[in-house]
């Protein structure tokens, strides 16, 4: 079960999913982001087209663990190719040929290194999957409109309403005051389901 | 710096070539790389992808029929039992590791002008590992039994042997397409988001939605997609160094003269790179007039290439000498007739089409307007795609014809069917690649803004400390809804 609960999302069940602000430059985003990360909230985020360039210290996010994931799938790679040659050629099939030894352990290690970089590099993919949390194809920001411009040119900071610190009216006058051009809130699961059509009478894009 | 335009010049105050010309910002490049993808199909579009398509059924005519016939359509003899199969099999794989060194080696180098070209040199390296595998599935002979080539429990109990080079070979070969198909996609995923948010029609926004995994633009996932993305470029660094190690091996580790040389992992990692940078110049001068991104794949793109295409041509022109020098040196007549014969035997005419395409052709590189004129760009990577073809086909033909047993000493003639699985596997790439041009967006958005000045958020300056923003902006923002 654990692993099922990993891999669903888990997002507010409230009215308002979060507030959603835009900004315009990076730089104004950067800004921005200290002042959310000061005021002390920790369930948001920022959303940008591009990384953008040492954005987790405006944050205060911990560096990747990522490299750990693919440290023990790589060398899982190569220890299981060498033992599966191994196996081969001692137990399973033992025929000499060209004169070689049967445990040729120099002869294994093209084989060997070429599993552990598959290894290590589906490690990489699938872990950074499994991190961010895709593929997640439903999700609430994709209500707004004015979001699809953030694979664009747009920069954005959402916090999300289960944030303790999370209320109404300061968060929204926190965005504001950093500087966005535009602050929008998102309606949640609860709001969805009373009123499909509350989306489309939300701020225009 | 009358041609400041091109790119080809440098910035008199920095010192260096802007990446991107043209005053992009972040919408416009979007425009300009989503453009090829929204609009209607062009004509000229429809004038490479029909003969590339015929050619790709001329491959798949020739497959057809070596499989009802045999090899025997083939012109394989008893010397030269390797003939263009493994010769196409060894180019194309060459031709994908440029592809490799663009988007793993150049990033690990910090070389921000790749962002350009990666996209487009990877699809080429996932199209180039395509056609050359099909070449050992296919020219086993006994195609039922090529699963036989990978470790699959059966009913015989039968393994195969992995203190042979062949095996090695699959192992290299298809773990290195797989590798880079998933650096390819990894790389992708952002882009297709952007096709997604774009999205005129339901449809579009749903296929482009599913394969961009519901990618948010969190910057928690950018941190872990970047590392990602920094440790497949690492893996796949010493992944393409080793692939065309274990290819040469197929013929080094073997007894012949010609092949059972030490100079050869080296000698054809180096002929692979000088390979693929030339198809990557031929496809990008055509793709970037057809495209219209000269302002994104500038001249200065082409130029850099160009440079590197000048040394591997002359690293390789240095092994060919090489060859000669130590097969001479060993005392060893045998080994020194091998090589006497491969320049003015019965192969010598390739073996001169080589030397003048590989070593001699890209000379013209030491020139700027040589390396910054597009005809001459275009010419000379052609050259050398065929002199790097030659080159496989004279260390394979060359080396087989004069085997041991002077008896049995015959001459390889290529047939109507090798040529036409040739000709072919060149359709099913570029068939593949104008489906990449059309559908997919061929230069690395997201990457590329990343380069443009405004992507800094501390202008450039990292030491001056960012006052916190005032209240001032909050004039701008507008109510709730």
């Amino acid at each position: 079960m654990a692993l099922v609960d990993l891999m669903v999302p888990k997002l507010p069940d409230t009215e308002v999913y979060g507030a959603l602000a835009r900004f315009p430059t990076t730089r104004a985003l950067y800004r921005a982001c200290e002042r959310v990360r000061d005021a002390g909230y920790t369930r948001w985020d920022a959303h940008t087209p591009f990384p953008v360039h040492g954005l987790e210290k405006a944050m205060g996010l911990p560096s990747s663990k990522l490299g750990w994931v693919v440290l023990v799938t790589g060398l899982g790679g190569a220890g299981l190719g060498f033992l599966l040659q191994t196996w081969v050629h001692t137990e399973a099939y033992p025929l000499v040929i060209s004169g070689k030894p049967l445990f040729a352990w120099p002869a294994f290690v093209p084989v060997t290194f070429e599993l552990g970089v598959l290894g290590a590099a589906l490690g990489a993919v699938i872990g950074m999957l499994a991190l961010n949390k895709l593929p997640m194809y439903y999700h609430p920001l994709f209500r707004s409109k004015a979001f699809e411009r953030v694979t664009d040119d747009a920069f954005f900071i959402s916090i999300e309403a289960w944030d303790p610190k999370f209320d109404l009216e300061q968060t929204v006058a926190l965005l504001r005051s950093c500087g966005a051009d535009e602050v929008e809130l998102i309606p949640g699961e609860a709001a969805a389901v009373a009123s499909a059509s509350d989306q489309a009478q939300g701020r225009p894009a | 710096m009358a041609q400041s335009s091109d790119n080809a010049y440098n910035d008199p105050v920095s010192g260096r070539a802007p990446l991107i010309v043209g005053g992009h910002d972040f919408h416009s490049l979007t425009e300009a790389v989503a453009a090829p993808l929204e609009r209607k199909t062009p004509l000229g579009w429809w004038l490479f992808f029909i003969p590339s398509l015929a050619l790709l059924g001329l491959f798949g005519l020739s497959i057809g029929w070596l499989f009802w016939e045999g090899t025997g359509i083939w012109g394989l003899n008893n010397p030269v039992n390797w003939g263009f199969a493994i010769v196409n099999f060894v180019f194309w794989v060459g031709i994908g590791h440029a592809g490799t060194l663009i988007s793993a080696i150049l990033f690990l180098f910090r070389q921000k002008w790749r962002t350009s070209i990666n996209r487009a040199a990877e699809a080429m390296t996932i199209f180039a590992v395509m056609c050359a595998l099909t070449f050992p599935g296919i020219h086993v002979g006994r195609v039922w039994v090529a699963y036989w080539m990978f470790p699959l429990p059966n009913q015989m109990a039968m393994w195969p042997n992995f203190r042979s080079p062949l095996i090695w070979d699959v192992f290299a070969v298809s773990i290195y397409g797989t590798v880079s198909l998933m650096f390819w996609y990894v790389g992708l995923i952002p882009d297709l988001a952007t096709v997604r948010d774009r999205a005129k029609t339901h449809l579009r926004r749903l296929i482009y939605g599913i394969f961009a995994l519901g990618w948010r633009g969190s910057h928690r996932a950018w941190l872990h997609y970047e590392r990602a993305y920094l440790l497949l470029a690492a893996l796949a660094t010493p992944l393409v160094l080793s692939v065309h190690s274990v290819v040469s091996m197929d013929f080094a580790v073997a007894q012949l003269p010609g092949w059972h040389t030490t100079i050869f992992p080296p000698y054809f990692v180096a002929g692979a790179i000088f390979s693929g940078f030339a198809m990557v110049i031929s496809l990008m001068v055509i793709s970037r007039v057809a495209f219209k991104m000269e302002d994104i794949i500038t001249v200065r793109h082409l130029e850099n290439m160009a440079k590197i295409t000048l040394l591997t041509g002359s690293m390789v022109g240095y092994a060919y000498g090489i060859e000669f020098f130590i097969a001479w040196y060993s005392s060893n007549p045998y080994e020194f007739g091998v090589f006497v014969n491969r320049a003015l035997g019965d192969y010598a005419w390739a073996y001169w089409i080589m030397v003048t395409c590989n070593v001699v052709s890209p000379q013209v590189f030491w020139f700027k307007k040589a390396r910054t004129s597009m005809p001459i760009l275009f010419v000379v990577s052609i050259f050398v795609n065929i002199g790097m073809w030659f080159e496989r086909f004279v260390i394979v033909a060359s080396s087989l014809h004069h085997d041991f047993l002077p008896s049995s000493w015959d001459y390889y003639q290529a047939t109507f069917w090798d040529f036409a699985s040739l000709i072919g596997s060149f359709g099913l790439f570029f068939t593949m690649f104008c489906l990449f041009c059309r559908f997919l967006p061929m230069v690395a958005t997201a990457e590329v803004k990343t380069v443009l000045p405004e992507a800094d958020p501390h202008d450039g300056d990292h030491k001056v400390r960012i006052e916190p923003a005032t209240a001032s902006g909050a004039a701008t923002a507008e109510g709730i809804a």
